[in-house]
């Protein structure tokens, strides 16, 4: 079925499978892999979107339903060519290894970021308790997510 | 395989009536779940996003209506969180604030799964659930239905489309158990509330027997309440935890509930 | 080098710095290609059949029905594989596809390309296997009694003890001094571990690319691209220049990656169709797609005088492999080796059996081996402290191994061995003081379930040390090439392109290869070549915690050449000439243990140590069973930290991966089928689950390396599992001697 979908504030078109997930059609559909499937069960946060402004597992949404949303994916959380200063933070303090973890984070920390500006320890873990990391212990990340408040 | 994404609560109906296979999806949880691992293959989806009526909630002479689609994040909202406080914990415990985002009441009784995070605080607070079809509107006790593990008393021509609960005012709380300290399925769960007014303890168990479970003793029988929890309950071995543990966790919840509610 | 440009002071990137990841930046935008991510036009979806049984005959494949269906471009199965029909990583015992008999649940057993994955799903349903179950060998204290379900004895006549009897891998025993040998206590104790998956995050994935002249390209997420191009091309019937591994994008490894997954299927399928396959397990088959952490039963006596001082000990170790050997042989040899944990012992009995059965393969993850005895070895040694009236901390200081040792294989450690101040260093880490009540509930055990306001809780601190060999050992001819290509760009400037297949697996050895260059260089602008079998030699696997060491070697002596080049040239180049030069590097050699005693036959059986000690404090609600853990104090051996900030990042990643195994990671099974590959129910720790971590490096540099540097990322795994459960023993009163411990344990099992 064909569906028109605007993500990143660019309007893009889909043949999909009805069946189809938005992280699917994101990743091999429309040419944006940032969102990574780790689970597809929304046990690992990795498919982190937003969808209208509320953070989301991709993986979870049926194509279909995102039809006149508005996404927004990893790929369009860099301002031009800066990075946000959340993608930065990540850099600065070592919180990423291999990284497969990381857009879903990114993506997390920067709608944790919007609701509560200067969350406490114990917020941001809860909040970050649905995006799985497997190889950093979650020290680092969050360091960065504490930089990126301060920032 | 179709998708139909009727506008309307009418639209809705009709296309269930017209097709009874198509299955709903909501937050898609639970939906997506059986799609992207080959364990379903529906011949129609019905996406419920678009209809505007199955959303949020209001309050008419004191009755809370909640609509289907209201997500886990509104309901830990305040001022609903005050209205029932043990929903609100109950949808703390629910997976992730992704999930609580998309997941809604009406997924959860849906599936009726025993580990149904939203349905012991509605127990407890004596919920009904409201289905529409084509035919009509009918409300049946939440108890009435939720007739097995993952079954329910929906016909194939309905759609759940809200939650009716007259909050009691009563103190209580809700305890997800899980090995793990955050997005856990409740290896057994309780809600757990004291009446003072209606002289009535009351608890709610999932995880715990094909149904959620609901308890109920006069106030005055606090000592040997956690107990008839526990014997009421009727739980399993599992790759979760074992029917011996989820016993005495029920036992060990009542009490510590009672205790929360009590003082 | 004399160009004045390169005499410069370097702003940043020399070994010892923390410097950024190269790769942080694409990571954090969503660039970064993993083998999930690639595309290539034209391109079909592979999918794998796989077996529902644990154990059965295949009588019959009927493809008939799938080949027809919409979009399928191939269906094939075991005879459709051009070459040997086995594989595997050091014993050719995997088949391809399966033939004659599956052996664990999930076996491949065909293989679909079509247009679409849903395509290639419902084909994979539409083909038909008939299966005669067979007798299940899923006990493995009865496995070496049963019925062979291999029917030629793969690893017999390596070396090994001669053991004939049916489903043996590998026995082994390590016999020191007197066994028998008494002393003025004795504690006894029997230990289980259940099997760990490594659980990365980035499932299986590859694509593979027909080069049109009979050969592939495999795109793919590894640890060790040569080795995989080894066991491909022969079952291809391809040469080795036929078969170029290229390393795409790692989602982590942990040893998970070390076995082939997809690689030779995607290339059968795109070999077969003449396009490009690309092929994505899902988390499901994740579980089935790679090998375990094995599970292990551990009996273990240890003696010890009043003093403190150990005396003897005896261990016996059963490790289920499952149903191939994958890397089983050296596993059951780790254990074994480091059984006695990081102490000097004059006597010891160690008799470590690997066994083949019906249940999901194991092999290589994080700690191999030593993992599963530190637990052991650890819970003995507080058991100990308990008997004696000892300090836990003073009796592991009074037996602490020290450079000069021996250890129980009579290898004299020669190189840096700081237990002591590793012990003391951990030691004396401030532990937080007990936070006050009321708590909100995700700072209590129970977390966001909200289950107590602080009923319950007791506290328990404990501690533990583990070391672990860094490289291969044994024997084993282990070595890394890199070639470096020095060159002056257009503005005269030099330029150094690296060439080196070790594995970026999320360890950071990209940054580490451009460290060691940028300092023997003295050069700024120096480039990581992407990594490929086509390009360079091979770097040996990113595993056994040797990456670092046997990288910095490779790279520092194929700098040294090129420098040594460029002096001899006059010390410059004109913009167009370049050296290109490639070494290879080795460890000191290893050599075998003596099969009967598993004494060593030469200098050495393993090439250095690294030891960890950790502090833990938990939190148990000891009604409900459940548990927070809520500070984590260690201090590690590193040798030299060649990159600290990445050193401290995979000693946080190394504790919480121990600390999963110790509290909820568990592939739990019945009669060999896998009844929890999900990730609804198989838990590793969330954010809510790792408390923070204060580490400290104790930097010797270890005399025989390059920079000094040891491994680091192994030891961390090795510890926390033994220093979680010391902690959950003090919080309990109870012996918890499986791991993970479910609350059920907490709750019923005995003190």
């Amino acid at each position: 079925m064909k569906i028109e979908l605007s993500v990143n504030g660019e309007r893009k078109e889909a043949d999909v499978w009805p069946g189809e997930s938005l992280l699917f059609t994101l990743r091999e559909k429309l040419g944006l892999p940032g969102s990574k499937n780790a689970c597809e069960q929304g046990e690992c946060g990795s498919c982190s979107v937003l969808l209208d402004e509320k953070l989301v597992c991709s993986c979870l949404v049926l194509t279909a339903q995102a039809q006149g949303h508005e996404i927004v994916t990893v790929e369009g959380i860099a301002e031009d060519d800066r990075l946000h200063r959340v993608q930065e933070a990540f850099v600065q303090t070592g919180a990423v290894q291999c990284g497969f973890c990381t857009p879903g984070l990114i993506v997390a920390t920067v709608d944790l970021l919007a609701h509560r500006p200067e969350p406490s320890d114990d917020e941001i873990r809860e909040a970050l308790s649905g995006n799985l990391c497997r190889c950093t212990g979650y020290q680092k990340i969050f360091d960065a997510v504490r930089l990126a408040a301060r920032a | 395989m179709e998708v139909f994404t009727p506008r309307s609560l009418a639209e809705a109906l009709r296309l269930k009536a017209e097709q009874p296979s198509a299955v709903p999806i909501e937050g898609g949880t639970d939906v997506m779940v059986e799609l992207n691992f080959d364990r379903a293959r529906p011949e129609a989806l019905l996406n419920l996003n678009e209809v505007a009526e199955l959303r949020g909630w209001s309050r008419d002479n004191g009755l809370l209506r909640l609509g289907a689609s209201l997500t886990y994040t509104e309901a830990m909202a305040a001022p609903l969180s005050e209205q029932l406080p043990a929903l609100a914990e109950a949808s703390r415990t629910v997976g992730s604030p992704q999930i609580r985002n998309r997941g809604t009441l009406g997924g959860n009784l849906g599936t009726a799964s025993p580990a149904g995070d939203a349905l012991p605080p509605l127990l407890v607070e004596a919920a009904e659930v409201e289905l529409s079809s084509v035919r009509g509107v009918r409300t049946l006790a939440l108890e009435d239905f939720l007739v097995g593990p993952k079954r329910n008393a929906l016909e194939a021509d309905e759609l759940i489309t809200a939650v009716l609960v007259q909050p009691s005012g009563a103190r209580q709380t809700f305890m997800k158990v899980g090995p793990r300290n955050a997005m856990v399925i409740a290896v057994c769960s309780l809600a757990v509330s004291v009446d003072q007014e209606r002289c009535e303890l009351r608890a709610a168990y999932g995880s715990a027997g094909p149904v959620t479970g609901l308890v109920t003793a006069p106030l005055d029988e606090v000592d040997s309440f956690p107990e008839r929890v526990a014997e009421a309950a009727s739980p399993i071995d599992d790759v979760r935890g074992s029917a011996r543990y989820r016993r005495h966790a029920l036992r060990v919840l009542a009490e510590r509930g009672l205790q929360r509610c009590l003082t | 080098m004399s160009t004045p440009a390169t005499r410069r002071k370097l702003e940043l990137g020399r070994v010892g710095e923390s410097v950024k990841r190269v790769d942080a930046v694409p990571k954090v935008t969503g660039e970064f290609a993993y083998s999930s991510d690639l595309f290539a036009a034209g391109m079909l979806w592979g999918h794998t059949l796989r077996s529902p049984h644990a154990h059965a005959r295949i009588l019959s494949i009927d493809i008939s029905e799938a080949v027809g269906l919409a979009g399928v471009h191939a269906v094939l199965t075991h005879d459709d594989v051009p070459g040997d029909k086995r594989y595997g990583l050091e014993f050719p015992d995997q088949p391809v596809l399966a033939f004659d008999r599956v052996r664990y649940f999930g076996e491949p057993v065909a293989l679909v390309a079509a247009e679409h994955p849903e395509q290639a799903r419902r084909a994979a349903a539409a083909i038909k296997v008939e299966y005669e179950p067979l007798e299940l060998v899923v006990d493995p204290e009865l496995a070496a009694d049963q019925p062979a379900i291999h029917p030629q004895h793969w690893t017999q006549g390596h070396g090994y003890r001669d053991d004939p009897r049916p489903n043996v891998v590998r026995d082994m025993r390590i016999e020191r001094g007197d066994p028998d040998a008494r002393a003025d206590v004795s504690v006894e104790g029997y230990y289980e571990l259940g099997i760990q998956d490594q659980a990365f995050l980035g499932p299986e994935s590859g694509l593979a690319v027909p080069d049109g002249e009979g050969g592939v390209d495999i795109y793919v997420a590894t640890q060790w691209l040569h080795v995989d191009r080894d066991q491909v091309a022969p079952c291809l019937n391809l040469s080795r220049e036929q078969v170029r591994i290229h390393l795409a994008g790692v989602g982590g490894a942990f040893g998970g990656r070390e076995d082939l997954s997809m690689q030779l299927h995607a290339a059968m399928l795109a070999l077969h169709t003449n396009r490009p396959v690309k092929m994505v397990y899902n988390r499901e088959e994740s579980f089935f797609g790679h090998v375990h952490r094995h599970p292990g039963r551990i009996w273990a006596e240890h003696r010890a005088n009043r003093d403190g001082k150990l005396v003897c000990v005896r261990m016996r170790i059963l490790l289920d492999g499952g149903a191939y050997a994958s890397s089983s042989t050296a596993v059951t040899s780790n254990a074994a080796s480091f059984a006695v944990g990081p102490y000097a012992i004059e006597n010891a009995l160690i008799e470590s059996t690997c066994v083949y059965t019906n249940n999901p393969p194991c092999g290589a993850m994080r700690g191999f081996g030593a993992v599963q005895t530190c637990f052991a070895a650890e819970a003995q040694m507080d058991k100990l402290a308990a008997e004696l009236g000892m300090d836990p901390v003073e009796l592991r200081l009074r037996n602490a191994l020290a450079s000069g040792d021996e250890l129980p294989t009579g290898q004299k450690i020669t190189g840096s061995m700081p237990v002591e101040e590793v012990i003391r260093r951990a030691a004396a880490i401030p532990v937080p003081d007990p936070e006050e009540l009321p708590r909100d509930p995700i700072r209590l055990p129970g977390g966001a379930g909200n289950t107590t306001r602080g009923d319950g809780v007791q506290r328990g601190v404990g501690f533990a040390v583990g070391f672990k060999n860094i490289g291969y050992s044994e024997g084993f001819d282990d070595y890394t090439a890199a070639r470096v290509r020095l060159f002056a760009d257009t503005d005269g400037d030099l330029v150094a392109e690296i060439y080196c297949a070790a594995a970026e697996v999320g360890q950071g050895v990209t940054n580490v290869i451009l460290q060691t260059a940028r300092t023997e260089l003295e050069l700024e602008n120096v480039m990581l070549a992407p990594g490929t079998t086509g390009e360079v030699g091979s770097a040996g696997s990113a595993s056994a915690s040797r990456m670092t060491w046997m990288a910095t070697g490779a790279v520092q002596a194929a700098c040294r050449a090129v420098r040594d080049e460029l002096d001899r040239r006059g010390g410059g180049l004109a913009s167009g000439d370049e050296i290109d030069l490639e070494r290879i590097y080795r460890h000191p050699r290893t050599g075998p243990l003596e099969p009967e005693t598993g004494q060593i036959t030469t200098e050495r059986a393993h090439v250095s140590f690294a030891a960890a000690a950790m502090r833990v404090v938990v939190e148990v609600d000891v009604d409900l069973g459940l548990t927070r853990v809520v500070w984590i104090g260690t201090a590690q051996d590193v040798g030299t930290a060649v990159n600290p900030q990445a050193v401290y990042g995979q000693i946080e990643g190394g504790t919480a991966q121990g600390l999963g195994l110790a509290l909820m990671e568990e592939i739990q099974t019945r009669d060999g089928l896998i009844t929890n590959a999900s990730f609804t129910d198989y838990l590793i720790p969330t954010a809510l689950d790792m408390p923070p971590v204060v580490a400290e490096l104790v930097e010797h540099p270890e005399p025989e390396a390059p920079f000094g540097v040891k491994g680091v990322g192994e030891p961390p795994t090795v510890v926390s599992t033994a220093a979680v459960m010391s902690a959950m023993r003090a919080a309990t009163g109870r012996e918890l001697n499986r791991v993970p411990v479910k609350p059920d344990d907490i709750v019923f099992s005995g003190s």
